[in-house]
């Protein structure tokens, strides 16, 4: 896919505006970290990006060709469909062929380790597995751009890491661009290429950092992670205590 | 099987209990106005092996299953239809709950004028009582349906017969299942109002003969066949919610 294009983005609710001037490039195949204080507009940004929400002013421009698919705060996973089931769906709606759906699947499957809970519901999964379904879900039709919003947010310490390392596998092993919305500067700082720093009523981008340490070990435990999750924790912190001092 | 078991013994221990409490009102009252329980099982299973019993229940259960299937297959679509085009929901709701606190068996005379003796009336009349109640719960299941849901939908692309297919009939099932089963109980005792008039078929005309004709045992068997039939429909409607909204069951064990 092309370059990912936002210029001058805003949405106004009738309760006041909640995002304003966000312009960026994200070259095919690079990686999006949007981190920010909780509420400030991160989850609006994604469904501007996704189309599922009208931009108030500005524009984003995608590529004709673009395959798109966002991983929902709450995995949007549905309640009556059994993982295959929702799995499959997407490949469903376009009209895919009974032998072609079964092979994605399987594969799919396979990648996420899944396998053996096919026929299970999400009721019945773990809020990992439930996770791993849904990133399936969305990697099986082979979209060109994946958003996701806090898709880590709800598990476990441990659960997080390996979902987030396998995020990183499957980005690897496919030429997509994602962007990730975060509340976690850990996740920021091993997920973002680049990381977009959104602050104040209407969150505007306060800051856009090169992330060279991403997807690596010193990310997680190294200097140079430490210091860029630390610029951008400064960054946060200023926009915390002034909007406090408003 | 240890489910089913356990079904079945509460079932029997609930059988038992009512059994005793038949037999205790039939020794203060006396066998004219209450037969004994035993009494009623033996006239009941004689019954039952006899010309006249089974054909009477046939003909109930025909006209009870056929309205209910009826019943949702107008009333499923069309809740569908006015839970998620608010429009045509602001146009049509006033309508239905103008009618809704109508007694549907009021209409009776009016059913039997238009469509005369037969089936049809007592079958349109079963379903327009069933109907409305499924009606209301289905357009209700969506109203309030998780907005998430549509979210999740729309991300994935998908027209809106998709829509309907994978979101809107699964979400709305559980509670129209429900209803149904509520409305099992109420579409007997329409049933038993609609067969008592101008048919010479079913278990509601057989009860009423027997009563005109004081054959108090003929009359409990026919209490006793329709109290049957009752559980059976709703049984089935449950253990169609069952199958059908087998995801329900598990999240509700989380």
């Amino acid at each position: 896919m092309g370059s990912l294009r936002v210029t001058d983005l805003g949405k106004d609710f009738p309760s006041g505006s909640v995002l304003d001037g966000v312009s960026f490039t994200l070259e095919a195949g690079a990686s999006l970290a949007v981190i920010g204080p909780s509420g400030c507009g991160k989850s609006t940004l994604l469904s501007l990006l996704s189309g599922l929400t009208k931009a108030s002013r500005g524009s984003v421009e995608l590529p004709e060709t673009c395959r798109t698919a966002f991983i929902l705060q709450d995995y949007g996973l549905f309640p009556w469909k059994t993982v295959y089931d929702n799995l499959v769906l997407p490949l469903q709606l376009k009209g895919t062929g009974r032998r072609e759906t079964q092979v994605a699947a399987r594969a799919m499957l396979e990648e996420m380790g899944l396998c053996g809970l096919e026929r299970r519901f999400p009721a019945q999964l773990s809020g990992g597995q439930r996770q791993r379904v849904a990133i399936g879900r969305a990697l099986i039709a082979r979209p060109d751009l994946l958003l996701m919003d806090e898709p880590f947010a709800a598990l476990d310490a441990i659960a997080r890491e390996r979902l987030q390392e396998l995020l990183l596998a499957l980005w690897k092993r496919r030429a997509m661009s994602f962007v990730l919305v975060t509340h976690n500067v850990s996740e920021a700082v091993f997920l973002g290429r680049y990381i977009m720093v959104l602050r104040g009523r209407p969150a505007r981008p306060a800051l856009w950092l090169d992330n060279p340490c991403f997807g690596s070990d010193s990310a997680r435990s190294g200097a140079a992670g430490a210091a860029i999750a630390e610029r951008v924790r400064r960054v946060l912190d200023k926009g915390s205590s002034s909007e406090a001092g408003q | 099987m240890k489910r089913l078991f356990s079904i079945l013994s509460r079932y029997a221990l609930a059988f038992a209990a009512l059994l005793l409490l038949w037999q205790i009102g039939a020794w203060t009252l006396g066998p004219y106005l209450l037969p004994a329980p035993l009494d009623v099982l033996h006239a009941w299973s004689a019954a039952l092996r006899g010309p006249d019993l089974p054909g009477h229940i046939l003909s109930s259960a025909r006209r009870v299953v056929t309205a209910m299937l009826l019943a949702f297959a107008a009333a499923f679509p069309l809740g569908l239809l006015l839970g998620c085009r608010r429009r045509l929901d602001r146009v049509l709701s006033p309508l239905v709950f103008l009618t809704y606190p109508l007694p549907k068996i009021v209409l009776l005379p009016v059913f039997l004028t238009l469509f005369g003796l037969g089936d049809l009336p007592k079958i349109l009349l079963i379903a327009l009582t069933t109907g409305y109640q499924l009606l209301v719960v289905t357009r209700d299941s969506l109203r309030h349906l998780d907005a998430r849901c549509l979210d999740a939908f729309r991300t994935l692309g998908g027209t809106p017969a998709q829509l309907v297919r994978h979101v809107l009939v699964p979400a709305a099932l559980p509670d129209a299942m429900t209803a149904l089963k509520v409305a099992s109980g109420t579409a007997v005792a329409v049933l038993f109002m609609a067969e008592s008039f101008a048919t010479r078929k079913g278990l509601g005309f057989l009860i009423m003969d027997a009563w005109g004709r004081g054959d108090q045992l003929e009359m409990f068997s026919g209490i006793l066949s329709m109290s049957l039939l009752g559980l059976a429909v709703y049984e089935t409607c449950h253990i169609l919610e069952k199958v059908l909204c087998r995801w329900k069951t598990l999240e509700a064990r989380r």
